[in-house]
Parts: C-alpha cells; sequence; structure tokens
C-alpha cells in the first residue's frame, strides 16, 4: 500500500494525500458490505487503531510533532485485508511493525523498505503459524476489479504514477508466459494470481508508493520490471507469496542504489 | 531524531520482531507433545485409544473414483471425496453395525455387522447394499440411516455423485431400492440427513448438492465444472428437501421451504438450535459462507448473517454439534483449511452467545478455546471420549498424501485467486502430478478441560494415523459404557479406535425409540428412530444438552444413542426428554453406568 504521500505533478484542487485514503475506505466498504471480504471488522479496526496509535505516538516522541496520519491510515487498512490470521494480534503486531519499521529502517533520513511490504513479509516470515497473506477475497469477480482499476487508473494517473503499474502488469504477463513454457502449465494458471484482487492491491498502491520508490520515471520502470522478474523466480521456486518477497528485496536495492548515487553526485562539487 | 531516541526505538523494533516467536512460545497451552508412550495416556488424559480394525474385521480400503479423462491432471483433488461411514443397528440386535461406503468403479459397499464379541462380518453383499458403485449409478459419497415408515428398522439413503438411492430395510434381512421415492435421476450430492421438519412423526430428507446437478463427472459436457470462485462460489448443486408423504413416498419440496441454495454443501447437521421446537438446519459450504436455516414450522428462512455464522467465506467440510460449555446449548462446529503460512482460515466453533431465549447470535470461539488449527480439516465430532463430564473433539484430516517431497501448495495458492473465468475451468488447473496437497497431516483429539479451553492430545492417546481422513463416527460398540472412534480415510484403510478408559469415570446413556407406528403416524408422536429427540442431563451442579442426529460430521452418522460422560463421583439429579412431538419426560435419578431405554410416552 502506499503509506507516503504522493507527490503531485498534476494541479489538484484538494490535498492529494487525502485520495489514496478515501480510495482504500471505499474498497474495504465496499468489499465488505459486498462480500464480507474481511476476517472481520474487529481485526481490521484494530490494525487501523494500531498503526495511528503507533504513527502518533512515534511521531510525537521522537520528531515532536503530530504527524500526519493519512500514511498510517492506509497502512492499517491494508493490514487488516492483506493479512489473515484467526487470531486478533498479528493484525496488532504487523500495523506496529509496519509503523515502526519506517523510523527505524531509516538511509540518509528516508525509509527504503515499504512499511506494510515490510510489516506484512516480517509476519510471513516470522508467524508462518499464525498469519497467511490475502489469498482469495472480493468474490474473484469481474466488478471488483474493474471498480479498483478505473479508481486506481484515475488516481495514478493524476499523481503521475500509473506507467509504473503499467511496466509491472506487463512485466508480469510476459513472465507469465516464460514461465509456462517452462513448467508446462496452462498460461491461465500462470496469469490467474493478477487477476485476483491481491494484485490490485499491489499494483496500484504498494509498488507505486512515493516513499519508497526511486525518484527518475525510467528508473521508476526498470525497478517495477525488475519487481516482476524477481517474481518470476520466486515463483519458478513455488514462493506463494512471491510479489511480496520481490518487492522486498528490490524497492530497499533500488533505493539504496539512488541513495548513493545521490550521495556522490552531491559529494562531487565539494572535491573540485 | 535523538539518537537515544532512536536507539530505544529500535530496540522496541526488534521487541516486535520478536514477539511471534514469545507468542508461540507462551502464547497457546501446553500441547501434549511427548512421544506416544512415554505418558500413561489413560492416567493423564482418562483414556487411551487403540487401532484395532484388522483384529475386529474391519477389514476395508476405499477406492476413489476414476472420472472423465479430461480431469486425469486434476483426478487426486478432484476425486477426493466418498470415505463414509455411519453407524446404525440393521437388525435391531441392540449391536451398532457399520456402514462404509466405496467410491471406485466396482467397488462394494460394505455393512459391518457387529458379532458382539469384539468382531464384525460384512453383511453387505448378502444384504444387497455392497454392489452400489457403477458409471451408470455413480460413486457412494455417503449414507445416512433413518426409520422414514416407523417400521422400527431403520432405512438407508445412500447418495452418490450419481443417482442417490433410498433402501428399505425389510426387518434386517435384506434391503428393497424404493421405487416410489421420487429421487432425482443424477444429483452430486455429498451431504444428507434424515430430519422431521414438519413434526409429522415422519421422517423427511435433506441432501446437498456439491457440483451441479448438471454435471456427470464421468461424462463432462465440458471442463467449466469447477467452482467458480474459491470462496464466493454458487455455482454448485441444488438442494432438496424430500418431504415424507407415506408410503415410501416422498415429495421434493426444497423451493417451497426456502432451500433454495446453490452453494458447495458439504456437511450439514440438524437440529433445534432455537428451542422452538423444530430441526433448524446447518450447511457447511465449500468455496463460501456457510448457511443456517431456520425452521418456522416446516419452512426454512436463512439468518446466517442475522446470527453471524453467515460472514468470512471459508472452505466448510463439517457440521457437527455439542454443548461444549455444559450450558444447555448446542455450538457447531465447522472444519475449514488451515496451512501455515499458506492459507489460515480456522475452523469455526459457533458458540450461542447472549442470553437463553433471546435472538439466537454465535460467536466463533474456535482459536479462543484452542480448536481453530486443524489443518486441511474435514469430519470431526463432538464426543465425552474420557467420560469427564465434557464434550471432546475428535477431528480428521488431510486432504491428498502422496509424494512426500513434492506439494500441490503453490499451484493450489495461484489458481484459487484467479478470475472466475480462470479458476471455474479445470483445464486451467496445474497438473498434480504425484504431488500432496496437505497430506500426511496429524489428526486431533482435542479433550476439553471443562473450563472452555482444549488440549490436543492425538499423539499421546493413541491416534497417530496420518491417512486422509473423512469421516468420523463414534459409537459405544461394545455396550461397555465408552465411546469409541471410527474412521473412514479416502483411498485408505478402515480405522476402528477402541476406547480404554479410566475406571473411575462413570457414564450413562439413552435408546430412545420414538412413538410412531406404521399404523400410527398422526401427530403427535415422534419418529421411531427418535431423531430430533433432545436430553438434558443434570448431574453434580451441571447440564449437558445431546441431540439424536439423522447425520452429522462429514459423510457420517454416529450411534443414535446419546451418551454422557459424568466424571467421576457422579450423582445424576435428574434427565429430561424432550420429544418432536412436544412431550417432555423427566427421570428422575437414572442411575449411572447403564444404558436406558427409553420409549416415547403416548
Amino acid at each position: 500500500m502506499t503509506t507516503g504521500t504522493m507527490t503531485a505533478p498534476r494541479r489538484m484542487p484538494f490535498d492529494h494525500r487525502y485520495l489514496a485514503p478515501a480510495l482504500i475506505t471505499c474498497v474495504l466498504v465496499a468489499g465488505q458490505l459486498s462480500f464480507g471480504f474481511l476476517e472481520s471488522w474487529s481485526r481490521t479496526f484494530l490494525a487501523i487503531a494500531t498503526a495511528i496509535l503507533v504513527e502518533l505516538l512515534v511521531g510525537r516522541v521522537l520528531y515532536g510533532r503530530w504527524p500526519h496520519l493519512a500514511s498510517a491510515y492506509i497502512s492499517g487498512i491494508s493490514v487488516g485485508i492483506l493479512v489473515r490470521s484467526p487470531a486478533f494480534w498479528p493484525y496488532a503486531l504487523c500495523s506496529a511493525i509496519s509503523i515502526v519499521s519506517k523510523y527505524v529502517l531509516r538511509v540518509e533520513g528516508r525509509h527504503i523498505w515499504n512499511p506494510t511490504n515490510f510489516g506484512v513479509v516480517a509476519m510471513l516470515v516470522l508467524a508462518p503459524d499464525a498469519v497467511a497473506g490475502l489469498s482469495v477475497q472480493w468474490g474473484n469477480t469481474l466488478l471488483p476489479m474493474v471498480i479498483v482499476w478505473i479508481f486506481g487508473t484515475v488516481i495514478l494517473w493524476m499523481v503521475g504514477r500509473i506507467h509504473i503499474t503499467l511496466v509491472y502488469v506487463a512485466s508480469f504477463v510476459l513472465f507469465a508466459a516464460l514461465r509456462a513454457l517452462l513448467t508446462g502449465h496452462p498460461f491461465l494458471s500462470e496469469v490467474a494470481p493478477i487477476t485476483g484482487p491481491m494484485y490490485q492491491l499491489f499494483i496500484f498502491f504498494m509498488i507505486t508508493d512515493p516513499k519508497t520508490t526511486v525518484g527518475p520515471t525510467w528508473a521508476q520502470s526498470i525497478v517495477a520490471f525488475l519487481v516482476a522478474a524477481v517474481e518470476a523466480v520466486f515463483r519458478l521456486l513455488e514462493f506463494v507469496h512471491a510479489p511480496f518477497y520481490a518487492l522486498f528485496l528490490v524497492g530497499p536495492i533500488a533505493n539504496l542504489i539512488e541513495i548513493a548515487l545521490k550521495k556522490r553526485t552531491a559529494a562531487r562539487p565539494a572535491a573540485h | 531524531m535523538k539518537i537515544s531516541a532512536r536507539a530505544v526505538l529500535a530496540l522496541i523494533f526488534a521487541g516486535l520482531l520478536l514477539t511471534p516467536y514469545l507468542v508461540r512460545r507462551f502464547g497457546r497451552p501446553p500441547g501434549a507433545r511427548a512421544a506416544s508412550g512415554q505418558v500413561d495416556a489413560l492416567a493423564q488424559y482418562g483414556f487411551r485409544l487403540t487401532e484395532s480394525a484388522q483384529a475386529a474385521g474391519l477389514a476395508f480400503v476405499h477406492q476413489a473414483p476414476t472420472l472423465d479423462a479430461r480431469l486425469a491432471h486434476i483426478m487426486p483433488q478432484v476425486a477426493s471425496m466418498g470415505a463414509a461411514v455411519s453407524v446404525v443397528d440393521v437388525d435391531r440386535d441392540g449391536r451398532p453395525d457399520l456402514y462404509v461406503t466405496n467410491s471406485g468403479a466396482g467397488s462394494r459397499n460394505r455393512l459391518f455387522r457387529n458379532r458382539g464379541d469384539g468382531t464384525f462380518e460384512d453383511v453387505a453383499g448378502r444384504l444387497g447394499v455392497a454392489d452400489l458403485n457403477h458409471p451408470e449409478t455413480g460413486a457412494s459419497m455417503g449414507a445416512v440411516w433413518g426409520d422414514y415408515d416407523n417400521d422400527g428398522f431403520d432405512d438407508l439413503f445412500l447418495y452418490r455423485w450419481g443417482r442417490p438411492e433410498i433402501f428399505h430395510n425389510d426387518r434386517g434381512q435384506g434391503f428393497t431400492p424404493v421405487a416410489t421415492a421420487g429421487l432425482p435421476a443424477w444429483a452430486n450430492i455429498n451431504t444428507a440427513v434424515w430430519l422431521d421438519a414438519d413434526r409429522d412423526g415422519l421422517l423427511d430428507l435433506f441432501a446437498g448438492g456439491y457440483y451441479a446437478e448438471s454435471v456427470n463427472l464421468w461424462k463432462l459436457a465440458d471442463t467449466r465444472m469447477m467452482p467458480e470462485s474459491f470462496e464466493y462460489a454458487t455455482n454448485g448443486g441444488r438442494k432438496y428437501l424430500f418431504r415424507n408423504l407415506g408410503g415410501g413416498r416422498f415429495e421434493e419440496v426444497s423451493g417451497p421451504a426456502g432451500l433454495a441454495s446453490r452453494r458447495w454443501a458439504l456437511a450439514a447437521v440438524a437440529a433445534d438450535l432455537r428451542g422452538s421446537g423444530y430441526p433448524d438446519l446447518f450447511v457447511a459450504n465449500d468455496y463460501g459462507v456457510s448457511e443456517l436455516f431456520a425452521n418456522d414450522r416446516g419452512r426454512f428462512r436463512e439468518i446466517g448473517r442475522d446470527t453471524g455464522v453467515g460472514y468470512a467465506p471459508k472452505s466448510g467440510m463439517n457440521a457437527s454439534v455439542g454443548d461444549v460449555l455444559n450450558q444447555g446449548r448446542l455450538a457447531i462446529y465447522v472444519s475449514n483449511i488451515s496451512e501455515e503460512g499458506i492459507l489460515l482460515q480456522g475452523n469455526n466453533l459457533w458458540v450461542p452467545s447472549g442470553p437463553a431465549g433471546g435472538p439466537l447470535r454465535y460467536e466463533n470461539l474456535a482459536r479462543a478455546m484452542g480448536v481453530d488449527l486443524g489443518g486441511w480439516s474435514f469430519g470431526a465430532q463432538f464426543a465425552d471420549l474420557n467420560n469427564d463430564g465434557f464434550l471432546d473433539l475428535y477431528l480428521v484430516n488431510g486432504y491428498v498424501s502422496a509424494s512426500r517431497q513434492e506439494s500441490y501448495w503453490y499451484d493450489f495458492s495461484k489458481i484459487a485467486g484467479g478470475h472466475q473465468a480462470v479458476i471455474g475451468d479445470a483445464r486451467n488447473w496445474p497438473a498434480m502430478g504425484t504431488r500432496s496437497l496437505a497430506g500426511y497431516q496429524q489428526k486431533k483429539v482435542w479433550i476439553s478441560d471443562g473450563a472452555g479451553r482444549f488440549l490436543d492430545v492425538a499423539q499421546m492417546v493413541g491416534a497417530t494415523d496420518r491417512y486422509d481422513g473423512r469421516a468420523v463416527a463414534v459409537a459405544d460398540l461394545s455396550d461397555r459404557g465408552v465411546l469409541d472412534v471410527i474412521v473412514a480415510n479416502q483411498r485408505g484403510p478402515l480405522l476402528l479406535y477402541r476406547n480404554e478408559v479410566a475406571p473411575d469415570r462413570a457414564w450413562v446413556a439413552f435408546d430412545l425409540e420414538g412413538g410412531c407406528r406404521p399404523e400410527r403416524a398422526a401427530a403427535p408422536c415422534t419418529n421411531r428412530s427418535a431423531i430430533g429427540a433432545q436430553v438434558t442431563v443434570f448431574w453434580n451442579g451441571q447440564q449437558q444438552l445431546q441431540e439424536v442426529s439423522g447425520g452429522s460430521g462429514f459423510c457420517a452418522q454416529n450411534q443414535r444413542r446419546l451418551h454422557f460422560g459424568l466424571g467421576a463421583g457422579a450423582t445424576v439429579e435428574k434427565a429430561v426428554v424432550r420429544w418432536p412431538s412436544g412431550k417432555v419426560q423427566e427421570l428422575a435419578r437414572p442411575a449411572p453406568n447403564r444404558v436406558h431405554k427409553l420409549e416415547e410416552p403416548r
């Protein structure tokens, strides 16, 4: 999920930071009312409340000011949707890990992991007995996907990041074809995951997070391609949660490279 | 940011990452982990189980059906059901017999007659209920028994992926197909229960379809017969309610009775959950939410969402009821799928919440009570296995046990998340080959501590098999005052776990017989099988409610006798019988450690 604020290359008559929270709230409410897709309201509320509380607490204590809560709100909802567990505590813990990671895992003042991606991966790796990822929800029908695609496309176009999504989707389909060739499985079975709801969240919000993606458009496209490529490798190795792991690896590496390059560029004039 | 503050935050962060380990270490109740044999289960848990099928003459291995060749690439998972077991006293000799279904073409079902000396003999062939699996009639999926004509002998309803049939029990000497029953020519039924839906003293029959009835799995019109969704599928088989008209005639009334649903039914149980006197119907559906049909004088109304059970779609594969908190109210157990890190649906234990007599509401306490994670769970039954006065829970699991090195989970997960156009067509499913899917799983024998927690002692008490369990049934097979466990395994042997209970534990049991007779079926009287009758036993300041069932669990039916463990030093205050006819019978101080045979009073 997009847990950082979005840069807005296009002029908007309102605070663009409310776009993503508004969308994801609509997705949440519509999904639950139409399909009952959450494990429970209470678990999702717990995730949201924890994320907001931790954000407030850490932001206030460390920086002495109240942080904007859009990011934490989105993280909380994301956790509530993406995490599946019969227990309550994983929702709170995943939210807490996501938010705290944003403050702890920083390089040159910039957090390098998408917080929710980090939180979800941490839970999948550290608590596989208690947590699974979102697998199948939203009815597997077309309508929710169409709605998410329309709103997601519009929002990403407005904030100038739709190219990331498009590159990733094209790459995924390309690698799906490659995997089908290599494994002998039907092409549609390789494409199937991206038709599911989890991917709609992943491709529209998580991989496009402005705070944890690199700056130049061309570099963003390369990173999107690399996420799909690494995911394809994970899929060939039969990792169920391949996209999360791929972003977990590729995202920070790309950010670190960018940070290093910027640092080097900034250091050059001083050398003369 | 101050460096010290950041250091503190880093420590907190490390603590957060450490939390899952701490929860694992300290958060769950201590499990019974020692190897079997290291602990005296009889002394520690009050019972132990000994697998004794071969010694008892129960030589049976289930054969799965072989379906249309276009399903060959995923055959192990499509042909993954059909092992069923039901308990019936087929000849009224007072000893429970076992009926076991087979599913391979030409394979034979078995009716194991209880000789009374701890052994069984197969009489299915002699009685005409063996040779029932043929391409033209389909493959057996299960059987339930009920005395539909009140002649004193339980009749057989055999449901198949194919043609369902009722067989009249000819006084224990043979069976005759009931040609007048008016059942459909073809339906892919995976669950059925006998119930007296309208309380007219004649047993009616509910049957739930899995695949759509238009699908002939041996001659597919096309391969678009899979569920359209993993959690929201409504393209399954229809439901049937066969109203008993008497004289061996039935009328299909599901539409007017309010049972229209096309969810993928895998298990059903009928019980009076609201105290109305009428049996309500709970249906556990695969690929979707469960359904709870409230019975309003013979007409059903779906109240799943109103009661809380109709949210959070899962993969329902079991429906059984039990008074788990000894509060005189029935909880419902639904089994689902749990696989670490991949799919954690968790099983549901729907416990009635709110005041008795108020609106029916359920709360899922499976996690809180420790019965949520059971692998790829199938059949389960409540039973007081150690006669301590609290219901325990026996659960079998395991989907496809093939290669121990290769797993199909990844392939399964990628297709299960796909759009309906992808998942709904069998052609799109990756080939399974020899891969396992949730195979070789440990069974669960959860014993209740009486305070709302269950502890898994399966490995300790002797339930150590790793077959792909499907149906579980419980019965006191040797009239010893203990409940034995019978397990039907897919592509595996029938298992009999003989139970040995610590001798200081008391018990009491009730064999009920309804008052209806063929010549006296006019209400008010209860069907002769007494299905739907409720008994509440009051002892030592507590109570427990049980109900005679016409089928429960997954493709299973327990012995109709109601067995209550009482614990040590028990004094039974009374037992109250609520007959479906509306009559209430009270027994003052029924003697413990004996079976009370009760006939409905006139």
